[in-house]
Formats: structure tokens, C-alpha cells, sequence
């Protein structure tokens, strides 16, 4: 399967980031054509499209926003989830520094369907350069007029706020984001009521991922037909998968759904050069890794998911032989126990013995009844936690330990920098001066 | 009209009920008698789902859900721990979680024996722990307050303290910081936990991350003897439970009483007890020849104090204060009427007037429950006039908060500035001077309908017509009134008829002493109380009784004192300000320790006579309400005029004994509004001297936006501002300290 830019099309021209380079390719043209249509039928447009959220769940876009309640007379609110932190997940800060203009281009349409005047971006706060680049086309859209009161004589007012997140996993979590953007102490809320109904200043809202928002121009300018012709039934659409780990040319890739992670590989110019794949995973740290025989299962929703994993953010992350499972794994965990904000015990504490345990597992001095002892624990956060977090810290061990016990039980005598030497996985390795 | 409540049909473990909708599960589950563990659940406090200790299965849904934070669907069927494996390994599971954390120094800790983690480990965990590690450690404890210390290695997070903070007290000054393990509550470096309600906080924590460091290391659990009891320091009437050890008060706790304090008390309440062991009487005292006081027997003492006011008569002047139960009172009365033969008997020990009496008869004495706690909360409006709930009734300030926070209830207050507990209501001031409340109370007819409430505090008795004007507010709106004094004993006074109806006042007696009455009896009254003289009159009058619990200066200077049972050693009931009567036990018998009542009863015995005990109202003939004269006060150049009242912690004797408390309490200050404070010359931040005659007393000014003009404000009976006169005074104020 061939690569399909869309997103990435002009992404090597030096002022794609500019207004000027976003509208040399007709950029700014699918607002105006939306204005044209009805708030509603651009729901309906984007329910028709199939688009699923790329931020994670894959929850279909044009459903999200139909849940918004309309000509209730309250203020609604579009905010944007910037906060991409997902270990393994590089694809909406890349974006936003390419391509700022298709996120904001998306804003405006994706507000005038919802009717709301105010949109947020919540911006990763340790990426300062991202930020002034999101903040400048911001400045540039004001200019030419397309943000701002009565946007091009259309009666639409749209206001957008950049705001840069204090440095928490959390706020990725679209009602811990909320709390975190109305000033507050960033820790996911009870819903119901959810965000459609109550969300930011308890007013109907909708949240979104940046890659999400920036496909919508291309859909409202090609129509429906067009984004199914590419990806699956379920899983409609391209993608940017970011390939990262032991490849040969780790990057981004606008695929459609559908294109097997052998087929990524090829396009990512293989493992590195002498090595094969050991494991991997479709998307960021939160999914289960997968094995090599199931590198032909096709990356969309549905496939990944028989596969026993989930698709995630679509941003692949590949070990090689030289990768020490134990280790891999104890450092996920202890960015989950870093990262738990700590509202609900089974997050909280589970975290925290689950790190302890697999330290001792990387030390050399695990025992086996702790493998037992640690799928229990995990069972006894998954599923029982506040929110996903919880969820994304039980997934990564039990998944190794299906297919990798053996190291886990090497791991009882011998540290893991003996089994593995940690320069070997390194991007350095062989590397003399 | 009647209420219909949609309801729903659910099953819980087989059981199938029909509740309410919108029913908690947990509340469901609690109906049928089947507890499921809780932690961060509160029933007063919002929802927050934090612990995951109350997981529960529900068919068809996939994940074990909170059942303390999801409402009751029709059909549901709900699985507990006693018939789901899902549930319960839920449940274990995050029991053991809990656990790994938390230190093992039950032995030690405050909680241990009635700790909810203790009790539910032991019904929902495991026997041994599986976790070998490290435990999270904190330095230990540090203070939230002077009175509320926090050990951070024993909290599990549920979040109850914050919530009840934010939510009920709405002094959110503790807050959850940091995240994922390091979690923990805390404190802005610089503002501690000031809130008259943070020993809640210690009452509702699940586990000893909370204690007092005045229970602190005290007592364990299981050496208590408790005793349900009703709150004596003021008119709230909030039910208690008081716990001793060996005959010694350990603590007291706020008691479940919905239809008053719900489960809340304030900190006076909670903490304000040592005094009972201070300064104690413990025999009775006579004069002697010499004119020393000495300990008597009690034959020896009653036969003296029958003589003396048996020769005093219908000449003796009544005065019994506050502390008195309805069963006192009705004694007093009784003694007075019955055997002294004299009207001349008041139980205001406070300024006061003949209006009041007028009105007190009228509109307030035998009217019991015309409003309750839980009126407010339904009521349109509520005024109040010259009352300052968070400092006056504190439990009537939460209330009023829960009500205004509801958006049924507008709260409205006559004061001379906006407080902060009427922020707190979300409250509306009709900023008033003393001078100018009968004015701004006939210009508040426009919020009352006949839906509303009027609270009238009793300070109203310090502005003249104040009182008539309220009743005939009440007259033409039809809103209902209800009148709170500050003390537990006042209204059940009333009603006893304690007040003097055919005879005179409080100040009208004092100031008759040496004219035509000649002997004193007194119970409960503080001299920094009543107007100044009262010394003078005690001293200068032929013969003076004193019943009383603890040495004080009117105990200093009687002739005969008998000392009375305190709170704690006797039964009674304490009339609230509903009307509302609030028994309570004897908490420990003290032997030869006997209420006011029973001592009476040996004096009119010794004086041939016997206490009859009527319904003094269903015959008094009540006085007409006339509105005093208002002498209006103008003040001079560098005056203005004095508006006052006391903290709910203050130097009351009632606190004495207790420096955590104290500690907590708040400083004086004095109060100007920016136009005042320009005239006066007054800075904000600088100090400023209040004068008034001979007295004069100092503390930094606080510029107050939102304030009448022409007045000055400052609180009554507190360090550094103990001006302690009635409002409506004119004083002069300048800038800088006492010279």
C-alpha cells in the first residue's frame, strides 16, 4: 500500500507552517465552503465520513459532537487536546509545528458545527516550540480575518486560546484537561455528566485530538466518498502513523488505514540494518505489544483490536532483538507511577508496587511467584481505576509476560543490563570514537 | 399538595426494592441492611469515587462500577460482595492496595478501634499482606492548625476533608497537592486551616491521618464511655456525644442529628470543655465575720442563704444568665415568684431593654418549632437582622450556606459590613449603622414575601425600635420570625418565664440595688457581660446568693456561693432557638454535685416554702410592644459609631482550658469603610485606637469596602478589642496605638 499525504503533502516545503504555504494548496478554502452549509450538515458530514478520533479511543468524531446539545442557549466550548505525552506518540506536535494552519482551519469548521464561539488548545507545555508556532498561525488566521468577530461577514464569532499545560500525562485525559484548563489541579472528573452535557465552566463541550480537527478541511473540500476511498468500513480514512524504535528511517508516514505494519516497515526502510523485529506496538505504551508473526495484520481499529491489541494513537513503536523486555516494561511503569495523579487507589498505590516489583525484575531479583503476584495486580487495577490511566499502567506487563516469560525468569538471577546490554539497543550501538 | 417521587425498581442481591430515582446504590444497598465498604463515600458530601473501595457488579456492565457515585436505573441488578466474585475481588483487591501504604501503628494511632480502615480490612482484606517493599514514609505529623494535625502517611486520599472544606464549610484552606503516590493534603505555606468547623474534618477522616492535638495521644477508643449529650454554648442545640475516661470529658463529637446540626458541630462546641475541670467550686462558700469567704457546709451555707434572702424579700433582684437548662429555668422562676415574691427577674445578662421584653412575650416566648432548621432551606428569603450567623449560631450559618448554595434560599442581612460568612451564603448586605437599621430593615420589605424567614440575633435589643419595626415587618409581609439568642440557656429562660414581666430588667435591677432592692441572687451571669456596675451593685447590696459552677468575680464578692453541677453532671434539656427541646444524660455523676434546681429546691424548703413549678405564659399578661425612643447619636468630629460583636471564639470562660482552640481563634481588628477611614484619618494595615471614657483599646485597621458610613466595627470579647459595649455607642477613634 502506497503512502497517501494528505496532511503531509507540503510538509517539505520550507513555509508549509505559514499561512501563505497552507493557502499556495487551497488552504482556508473548506471554511468557506462549510459556511455554506448548515452547522448540522456538517455534523452529519463528518458522522457520514466515518472520521475516528485519533487521539486514542477511535470514538467517531461526528457522534462525539451530535452529543453537544443544541440551541440550548448555554456557551459551547471546542477544545482541542494538544497534551500528546503517550511514550511512542510524535505525530500531533510534528504536525502542529508543519502544519498549523489545517489544525486551525479545522477549528473554525469544526466550531461553526457545534456552535461554539470559543475554541482552546491545550498545548503540551514542554514543547515551547510548538507552541509559538501554533501561537503564530493562531496571529496570522486573526489577521486575515478568518478568527475573530464575524468571521468573513458570515455573523460567526470564533475566539481561540492557546494554553500551555504544566508538564502532566493526566491532562491528557479530556476531563482531567478541562479541570487542569480552568485553573485547576489536573485529576479526571465523575461522569456523568460528561463533557457534551457539562464540561469546560459546566458548559456543553466537546474535545478533540489535533490530528482529528486537522482532517477536517480535507473532508468538508472532497466530500465523503473521497476519505472512505481510503482505509475500511470501520476504519475510514488516512493516518499519521510515526513510526519510531529500531528502524532504519524512523518518521512520519500518512498512510491509510488498512496498510499492515510490514508495509510501514518497508516504507520506514526496515529494522535496523543486521537485526530483526522482537516485538512491537501499534500505538504508544498503553497498548499491549504484539509479536513479529502478526506484522501483516492490517492497522486499522477493528484488526488490531482480534490481534489483541488496540490501534491507539497509530504511532508504531518497534524493539529489536537487543531490546530487554524487563526493561522496556520497568520503565513504562515507572513513567505510569510518575504520572498517576494519584485520585484513585488503585492508580495510585498499584503503580507504585507494580514499579517496585519490576525494578527488582530489572535488578536481577525478582522471584517467580512475583510474575504471579504482578499479573494479579494489574488485574486489580484494569478495569477498576478512575480512568484510563489505570488501564494503560495494568497493559503493558501482562502483555510481555505472554510472550517473554523466559526473560521474566532470567530476570530472577541476572540483571537485565547483563542479559541485555543496554548500549546495544541504543541508537549509538557499535558507535566507536 | 403532596409530593410524588418517581421511584424505580432494583434488584440487590436477589433483593428486589423500589427506591426513589436517583438513588445511590450504595444508599440502596444500605436500606437493605447490606453494608459495602466505603471510604471517600460521605452521604452530606458530594460524590467524588476516589477510594473505588465500594465497587460493585452490575449486570451488564462490564467493569465493576462505584457504587457510592452511580445512581439507581430501573431494572438494574446490582450484585454485592455478597454474591459477585467481581465484586469482591474488587474489593480485596483494592483493599490491599490501601494497605500497602498505610503504617502499621494501629496500636498507636488515635483511630485504632474505631477506624473504618481498621474495621473494613478485617471484613474485606486479607489476612496477611503480600507486599515486602518500601513503604511511602512523610515526616511526621504537621499542623493544618493550631488545632488540626495531620499524619500523611496514614491518609488513603478519599478526599472527605477537602470536600467537607470546599462543600459545607466553604473555607477551602485544605486542598489534595502533589500527584500519584506523593499525593497528599496540605496547606498554602502561609494560611492554615481557619475554619470555626475544621474539627469535622477529624470526626469524618476514615482513617488517623487526622487527630486533634487536643485528643492526640489521650485515650483509646475502647476505654471511652460515651454518653449522647446537647451542645451548651449556644442556641444551635446540637446533638453530641461526649466521651469520658475515668469520669474525665476525652473529646466530644458532633452526633447525627438531621434535623439540626445533621452531622456537623463547630469547633467550640467540639473542643470547648476543659473548663469544666478549671476553676472549679467545689464546696459551698459563706462569709464570715471577718468577711472572708469560706468553705461551708452545705446545711450550714443553705440556712445562711435562705436567712439572708428571706430578709431580703420581695426586695431581691433575680439573675440568672445563660448556662440555665429549661428544668433550671422553670426552678428560678418558681423561686423567684412563688417564694421571693418578686417580678424583678431577667435572664438577659447582656444589654437589653423594655422593647425587648415587649417582644420577647409577643412574638417569641412559647412559640416552639414555627421555624426550623430545615424552613430555611425551603424558605424564599431569609433576613437577618442584626445577627451574624458564623459567629453567633454557627450551625444556622451552615445551614443557610447548604440553602443558598441550593439556589432556593436568598439570604439577606442587615449588617454594617459584608462578613465573611455572608460571602460564604452568598448573602446580600443591606449595609446598616447602628443608627440607621430601623431605616434599611423597612427598606428590606421588598425581598420578604410570605415565604420568607426573618432571623433576628439579639443584638437587635441594642438599637431602639429596632425590635417593633421587625414586628410589624413580619406584620405586613406575612414572613415568619424567629428570634436567636446566643446562649443555650436564653430561650428556654424565656419560656420558663424568666422574664420580667411586672418587674424589671436586667440593667434596671443592677441599677436599683441600694435604692429599694437590697439582696441579690445570681447564676451564670458574667460581669463583662452586663453593664459595668454590676460590681458596684453586688458590693454595695445587702445580701447576695450566688449558684454557681465556677469561681468568678461574682462569686468573689457574694455572701453565700453554692456551687452546681456543670453540664456534664446532671441531666436536662437545653431549649433551642426553634423551640426544639434537647435532652440530655448525665455524662459522669459526681457526687454531691447537684443542679441549680435541686439547690433551690433546699432553699425554699429552709425558707418553709415549696417550688411550684406553673405555666408562667398561659397567665402573664403580656406587655404591649411600644418602640423605645431612639435618642439618635450624632456623632462629633474624630467619632463614630461603635458596631460589635463577639467571635465564636473568644475570651468566653467557656474556653477557658483550651489553647489549641484558642490558638484558632481570630485577632481583633477595627473596621472602616474607605470614606470613614479618610475622615478619621484611619490607614489601612496601620493601628488605630477606639476609645470610649476611661476604655480604649487597640488593633490594625482593615479598610472594609462594602460598609456603612460612620461606623466602626470591631469584635467584642477579643484579645486586644475587649471594648465590650453595645452597639450604637459613640466613640472616638484615632490613628496610632494607646498612648
Amino acid at each position: 500500500m502506497t503512502l497517501t499525504p494528505v496532511l503531509t503533502a507540503h510538509w517539505d516545503e520550507a513555509d508549509s507552517y505559514s499561512i501563505a504555504g497552507y493557502m499556495r494548496h487551497g488552504g482556508y478554502s473548506a471554511f468557506k465552503k462549510a459556511f455554506t452549509s448548515t452547522p448540522d450538515d456538517i455534523i452529519n458530514l463528518v458522522k457520514d465520513s466515518g472520521l475516528r478520533g485519533r487521539g486514542g479511543a477511535g470514538f467517531p468524531t461526528g457522534l462525539k459532537w451530535s452529543f453537544v446539545p443544541q440551541n440550548d442557549g448555554k456557551p459551547h466550548y471546542l477544545v482541542i487536546n494538544a497534551d500528546e505525552s503517550e511514550p511512542g506518540a510524535c505525530k500531533d506536535i510534528p504536525l502542529m509545528m508543519a502544519n498549523p494552519h489545517s489544525l486551525i482551519e479545522g477549528i473554525i469548521i469544526s466550531a461553526y458545527a457545534m456552535r461554539a464561539n470559543h475554541a482552546f488548545i491545550y498545548i503540551r507545555g514542554e514543547v515551547p516550540q510548538a507552541f509559538r508556532r501554533v501561537n503564530n498561525a493562531i496571529r496570522e488566521a486573526y489577521t486575515a480575518g478568518y478568527l475573530g468577530k464575524n468571521i468573513m461577514g458570515s455573523g460567526f464569532d470564533l475566539e481561540v486560546v492557546l494554553h500551555a499545560g504544566a508538564g502532566a500525562y493526566i491532562c491528557g485525559e479530556e476531563t482531567a484537561l478541562l479541570d487542569s484548563l480552568e485553573g485547576r489541579r489536573g485529576q479526571p472528573r465523575l461522569k456523568p455528566p460528561f463533557p457534551a452535557v457539562s464540561g469546560l465552566y459546566a458548559s456543553p463541550s466537546c474535545v478533540n485530538n489535533v490530528e482529528t480537527i486537522a482532517n477536517i478541511p480535507s473532508i468538508v473540500n472532497n466530500g465523503v466518498d473521497w476519505f472512505r476511498s481510503f482505509g475500511t468500513e470501520k476504519s475510514p480514512g488516512f493516518k499519521l502513523f510515526a513510526v519510531s524504535g529500531h528502524v532504519n528511517r524512523p518518521g512520519i508516514y500518512e498512510a491509510p488505514l488498512g496498510i499492515t505494519m510490514r508495509e510501514l516497515l518497508e516504507h520506514a526502510g526496515g529494522v535496523r540494518n543486521g537485526h530483526s523485529v522482537k516485538f512491537w506496538l501499534p500505538g504508544g505504551s498503553s497498548v499491549p505489544m504484539l509479536t513479529p508473526d502478526l506484522l501483516d495484520t492490517p492497522l486499522t481499529y477493528e484488526d488490531i483490536a482480534a490481534a489483541g491489541s488496540m490501534l491507539g494513537t497509530g504511532t508504531p513503536m518497534i524493539f529489536d532483538e537487543t531490546t530487554s523486555v524487563v526493561r522496556a516494561v520497568t520503565g513504562w511503569l515507572s513513567f505510569y507511577k510518575h504520572e498517576s495523579c494519584g485520585k484513585c487507589t488503585p492508580c495510585r498505590e498499584g503503580t507504585y508496587w507494580i514499579s517496585d516489583l519490576l525494578h527488582r525484575f530489572e535488578e536481577g531479583h525478582g522471584t517467580e511467584s512475583d510474575l504471579d503476584k504482578l499479573v494479579e495486580l494489574c488485574g486489580q487495577i484494569a478495569g477498576r481505576s478512575f480512568c484510563a490511566l489505570g488501564d494503560a499502567a495494568a497493559t503493558p506487563f501482562p502483555a510481555a509476560l505472554k510472550y517473554f516469560r523466559d526473560e521474566f525468569v532470567q530476570a530472577t538471577h541476572t540483571p537485565a543490563n547483563e542479559t541485555y546490554d543496554p548500549t546495544a539497543a541504543t541508537v549509538f550501538a557499535g558507535v566507536t570514537r | 399538595m403532596t409530593v410524588t417521587t418517581q421511584t424505580v425498581t432494583v434488584t440487590v442481591d436477589g433483593v428486589t426494592i423500589e427506591v426513589p430515582a436517583g438513588t445511590l446504590i450504595i444508599r440502596v444497598a444500605e436500606m437493605l441492611g447490606t453494608a459495602i465498604p466505603r471510604f471517600c463515600d460521605h452521604p452530606l458530601l458530594e460524590p467524588v469515587a476516589a477510594c473505588r473501595m465500594c465497587l460493585v457488579e452490575v449486570e451488564g456492565q462490564g467493569k465493576p462500577v462505584p457504587s457510592c457515585a452511580v445512581t439507581v436505573a430501573d431494572g438494574m441488578i446490582i450484585k454485592t460482595q455478597h454474591t459477585s466474585e467481581l465484586a469482591e475481588k474488587a474489593q480485596a483487591g483494592v483493599m490491599e492496595f490501601l494497605l500497602i501504604n498505610h503504617p502499621l501503628d494501629c496500636p498507636v494511632c488515635d483511630k485504632g478501634g474505631e477506624c473504618p480502615l481498621q474495621n473494613q480490612a478485617m471484613t474485606n482484606g486479607r489476612g496477611e499482606t503480600r507486599f515486602d517493599g518500601v513503604k511511602r514514609t512523610f515526616p511526621k505529623p504537621i499542623n493544618v492548625s493550631a488545632q488540626v494535625l495531620l499524619d500523611r502517611e496514614r491518609c488513603v486520599s478519599c478526599a472527605r476533608c477537602t470536600r467537607f472544606a470546599d462543600q459545607i464549610a466553604g473555607d477551602p484552606f485544605i486542598e489534595l497537592l502533589e500527584r500519584g503516590s506523593k499525593q497528599q493534603v496540605g496547606i498554602s505555606e502561609d494560611q492554615p486551616f481557619d475554619s470555626y468547623f475544621s474539627g469535622n474534618t477529624i470526626q469524618i477522616c476514615p482513617v488517623g491521618a487526622l487527630t486533634s492535638a487536643k485528643y492526640r495521644f489521650r485515650s483509646r477508643p475502647f476505654d471511652l464511655v460515651s454518653t449522647p449529650t446537647a451542645c451548651e454554648h449556644c442556641a444551635a442545640g446540637c446533638g453530641l456525644r461526649t466521651d469520658i475516661r475515668r469520669g474525665t470529658v476525652m473529646r466530644r463529637l458532633a452526633w447525627d442529628s438531621p434535623e439540626v446540626n445533621e452531622e456537623w458541630n463547630c469547633d467550640k462546641g467540639r473542643f470547648a470543655f476543659p473548663y469544666i475541670k478549671e476553676n472549679r467550686l467545689t464546696t459551698p462558700l459563706v462569709r464570715d465575720e471577718e468577711g472572708n469567704l469560706v468553705p461551708a457546709s452545705w446545711p450550714e451555707a443553705i440556712r445562711v442563704a435562705a436567712a439572708g434572702l428571706q430578709a431580703t424579700g420581695q426586695a431581691t433582684g433575680v439573675l440568672t444568665g445563660g448556662r440555665l437548662t429549661n428544668e433550671d429555668a422553670s426552678a428560678y422562676g418558681a423561686f423567684a415568684r412563688g417564694v421571693l415574691g418578686t417580678n424583678d427577674v431577667d435572664f438577659r445578662a447582656r444589654s437589653t431593654s423594655d422593647e425587648e421584653t415587649a417582644f420577647l412575650a409577643n412574638h417569641v416566648a412559647g412559640k416552639s418549632l414555627e421555624v426550623t432548621y430545615g424552613d430555611l432551606e425551603t424558605a424564599q428569603s431569609v433576613l437577618l437582622v442584626n445577627f451574624e450567623p458564623e459567629d453567633e449560631s454557627p450551625i444556622v450559618f451552615l445551614r443557610l450556606r447548604k440553602a443558598a448554595l441550593s439556589g432556593k434560599t436568598k439570604v439577606f442581612a442587615i449588617a454594617p459590613y459584608m462578613t465573611a460568612g455572608l460571602a460564604k451564603m452568598k448573602g446580600t448586605l443591606i449595609a446598616a449603622s447602628p443608627s440607621s437599621e430601623v431605616k434599611a430593615l423597612l427598606g428590606a420589605v421588598e425581598n420578604l414575601s410570605a415565604q420568607s424567614i426573618v432571623l433576628v440575633g439579639e443584638r437587635a435589643a441594642q438599637t431602639p425600635g429596632l425590635l417593633s419595626a421587625v414586628a410589624e415587618l413580619v406584620a405586613t409581609t406575612g414572613a415568619r420570625l424567629a428570634w436567636i439568642p446566643r446562649r443555650a440557656g436564653e430561650r428556654g429562660s424565656l419560656d420558663a418565664g424568666l422574664l420580667p414581666i411586672g418587674g424589671r430588667n436586667t440593667t434596671d435591677i443592677i441599677n436599683a440595688v441600694g435604692q429599694d432592692i437590697s439582696g441579690l441572687l445570681i447564676a451564670g451571669v458574667g460581669v463583662e457581660d452586663v453593664a459595668a456596675n454590676l460590681i458596684e451593685a453586688i458590693e454595695s447590696a445587702d445580701f447576695v446568693v450566688s449558684l454557681e459552677t465556677r469561681h468568678s468575680a461574682v462569686t468573689e464578692r457574694a455572701d453565700v456561693v453554692l456551687p452546681v453541677a456543670a453540664v456534664t453532671e446532671k441531666s436536662g434539656t437545653f431549649r433551642n432557638w426553634e423551640g426544639r427541646d434537647r435532652a440530655f444524660d448525665t455524662v459522669a455523676a459526681v457526687p454531691g454535685s447537684i443542679s441549680d434546681a435541686a439547690v433551690l429546691e433546699e432553699l425554699a424548703h429552709e425558707m418553709g416554702a415549696t417550688l411550684t413549678v406553673s405555666d408562667f405564659w398561659a397567665t402573664a399578661t403580656k406587655p404591649a410592644l411600644v418602640a423605645s425612643g431612639n435618642d439618635s447619636v450624632s456623632p462629633g468630629a474624630g467619632q463614630a459609631i461603635l458596631s460589635s460583636w463577639r467571635h465564636l471564639l473568644d475570651k468566653g470562660t467557656l474556653q477557658e482550658g483550651e489553647p489549641f482552640l484558642a490558638a484558632t481563634s481570630r485577632v481583633g481588628v477595627i473596621r472602616v469603610s474607605p470614606a470613614t477611614a479618610a475622615t478619621l484619618n484611619l490607614i489601612d494595615g496601620a493601628t488605630a485606637t477606639v476609645t470610649h471614657e476611661e476604655t480604649a483599646v487597640s488593633a490594625p485597621v482593615i479598610v472594609t469596602a462594602n460598609m456603612a458610613e460612620g461606623v466602626v466595627w470591631l469584635p467584642a470579647n477579643t484579645e486586644g478589642t475587649a471594648l465590650n459595649l453595645p452597639s450604637g455607642t459613640c466613640v472616638t477613634v484615632t490613628s496610632g496605638g494607646v498612648a
